[in-house]
């Protein structure tokens, strides 16, 4: 296949505008209204479809990365036991290659963890409940299994939660969604081009005539394909815009709940990420470019 | 200007035209008759690259039709002012902006050529339809319209089908008055009509030369007429 040239004093014609030779398309009436919310309504989604797409990127990583970092370690013991079989754990955990750090929790961050499910006046002095010990993990991580295999040995009341078992299907789940995010994106840009293509296509076969008299009083192919492209163009362009500033406003009035800090409240664009929306216009606008011209150039080469 | 040699042209079937060799001298005055279906609009489409010879050679302007890219055909017909036999018009455009149809193409001043607009719409008698959309006028009247676009570019050569099919014999007379004209002016002419009492009547105002179609070749025409 032979890629498309960008030709750049098309794209001059394109962008400086000539009211003449857009005179001489003539006016489409509703279907020009169809286009246009097309063109809209195809950047409305694309929007949602980014914003899924970065925020599942966001949050993969997330998890990926620093719940992959820390691990806990669970203590139950009896009353008198527990200072000991702690120490002993923290003992088996410094020893251990890939841990950078074991640290019991004090009984204020304990209460803070228990706090949103018991209420903050719970008496946690007074009830049996288990230590907790945060791992920190550097380079490759500790060996789980061989981990396992000496705290069963040394201090029989401790269980390792290392949160592989619940972290791995949340990130696969993760990357499985910006995966179809993208897929959506790919799927929007084929079905503007496929619209872009048959209003074109349309215009064209109903505008054969006009075409024919164009060509027969001196006119260049150039000068005809730009009246029919600057048209389609434009029209793109202005719907993907208006549907992309809805779609924004839109993403940027979803309820924010950040405390939860779960997947729904993450959708939406971070930093930088705003110009990804602003590209969805342009490339409306470079897809029905491409499309119209190809569509004028297949008419014109029947013509004399 | 054109040169034909040896040109032959089929549209599929056996040859409608064969073995034509005519030369479009500057300043020339011609003729093209012949009966309906002899091929007078193929041959002058042959002239102005909307058909390709199926044999031959065609040259517009000293270069091989089969060479000229397609951009080469444009603007050799920029050169070419043509009157079709039937008339087509941009139909949401007024009959002025078709007649300046030819200069909005080729991205001409309009605002330089409105006087000379102007004076053509007058002398073709559409001054007061000027407005008018092309649908809206009657076969007369696109003739003149047709006529007046093919004339806007000034253009060196003029190839006129049938221009004065649809007009009565004053206004025929008019318009050949000022093909006969422009004749003087140094454009050369080529008319396809199969009017003989138009042919007639021109001869006394212009050296014109009479072709005439018969038996799939051009022959010349005469003083028989
Ligand atoms: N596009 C075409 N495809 C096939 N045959 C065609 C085509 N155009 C014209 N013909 C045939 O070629 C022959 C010559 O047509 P042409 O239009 O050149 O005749 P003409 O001399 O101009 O006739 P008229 O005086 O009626 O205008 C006719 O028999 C016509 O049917
Ligand atoms: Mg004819």
């Amino acid at each position: 296949m032979k890629l498309p040239k960008l030709d750049m004093e098309q794209v001059r014609g394109l962008l400086s505008g000539d009211a003449g030779a857009d005179r001489v398309v003539p006016p489409t009436g509703y279907t020009a209204w169809l286009t246009l919310f097309a063109a809209g309504a195809m950047a409305f989604l694309a929007v949602f479809a980014l914003a899924l797409s970065l925020a599942t990127a966001r949050l993969a990583d997330r998890w990926g990365d620093a719940l992959a970092r820390s691990s806990t370690l669970r203590i139950s013991a009896p009353e008198g036991q527990m200072i000991a079989q702690t120490d002993a754990a923290l003992n088996v955990l410094q020893t251990t290659p890939g841990i950078a750090t074991a640290r019991a929790l004090d009984a204020g961050e304990q209460r803070a963890l228990l706090e949103p499910w018991f209420g903050p006046d719970l008496p946690i002095e007074s009830l049996p409940i288990p230590q907790l010990i945060e791992i920190i993990e550097e380079g490759a991580g500790y060996d789980a299994a061989g981990l396992r295999l000496r705290l069963a040995a040394e201090v029989p009341g401790a269980v390792l939660d290392d949160h592989t078992r619940w972290r791995e299907p949340l990130v696969r789940a993760a990357s499985r969604l910006r995966l179809l995010g993208w897929l959506s994106l790919v799927l929007i840009a084929g079905t503007v081009a496929a619209m872009i293509t048959l209003a074109a296509n349309a215009a064209l076969s109903a505008n054969a005539q006009v075409i024919g008299v164009l060509r027969l009083v001196g006119a260049r192919d150039r000068y005809i394909v730009l009246a029919f492209v600057r048209r389609f163009t434009l029209r793109s362009l202005s719907g993907a815009a208006v549907g992309t500033v809805l779609g924004c406003l839109a993403v940027m009035l979803l309820p924010r709940a950040e405390i939860g800090g779960g997947f729904l409240t993450g959708l939406g664009f971070q930093g930088w990420h705003w110009i990804w929306p602003l590209t969805i216009p342009l490339l409306s606008g470079g897809v029905a470019y491409l499309a119209t011209r190809a569509a004028a150039q297949r008419t014109l080469k029947d013509m004399p | 200007m054109i040169d034909l040699e040896n040109v032959a042209y089929s549209y599929g079937g056996g040859e409608l035209l064969s073995d034509i060799t005519l030369r479009l001298s500057p300043g020339s005055f011609h003729f093209l008759t012949g009966p309906s279906g002899a091929g007078k609009t193929t041959l002058l489409k042959l002239f102005y690259g909307a058909l390709m010879p199926t044999a031959g050679h065609v040259r517009l302007f000293d270069a091989d039709v089969r060479e000229l890219t397609r951009d080469d055909i444009a603007m050799a017909r920029r050169r070419i002012g043509v009157v079709h036999q039937d008339c087509q018009f941009l139909n949401h455009l007024t009959v002025t902006e078709n007649i300046a149809l030819p200069l909005l193409v080729s991205d001409r001043d309009m605002l330089a050529e409105d006087a000379n607009l102007r004076e053509l719409i007058n002398w073709v008698g559409l001054t007061q339809r000027a407005n008018a959309l092309p649908p809206e006028l009657s076969g007369g009247e696109r003739q003149r319209a047709a006529l007046a676009r093919a004339l806007i570019m000034s253009p060196d050569v003029i190839l006129a089908d049938e221009p004065t099919g649809n007009v009565d014999w004053e206004m025929s007379q008019r318009l050949m008055r000022l093909l006969v004209e422009l004749n003087r002016m140094g454009k050369t002419i080529m008319i396809a009509t199969h009017d003989l009492a138009l042919i007639r009547a021109a001869k006394s105002q212009v050296q014109a030369r009479v072709l005439r179609i018969s038996n799939r070749s051009l022959q010349l025409a005469g003083a028989d007429l």
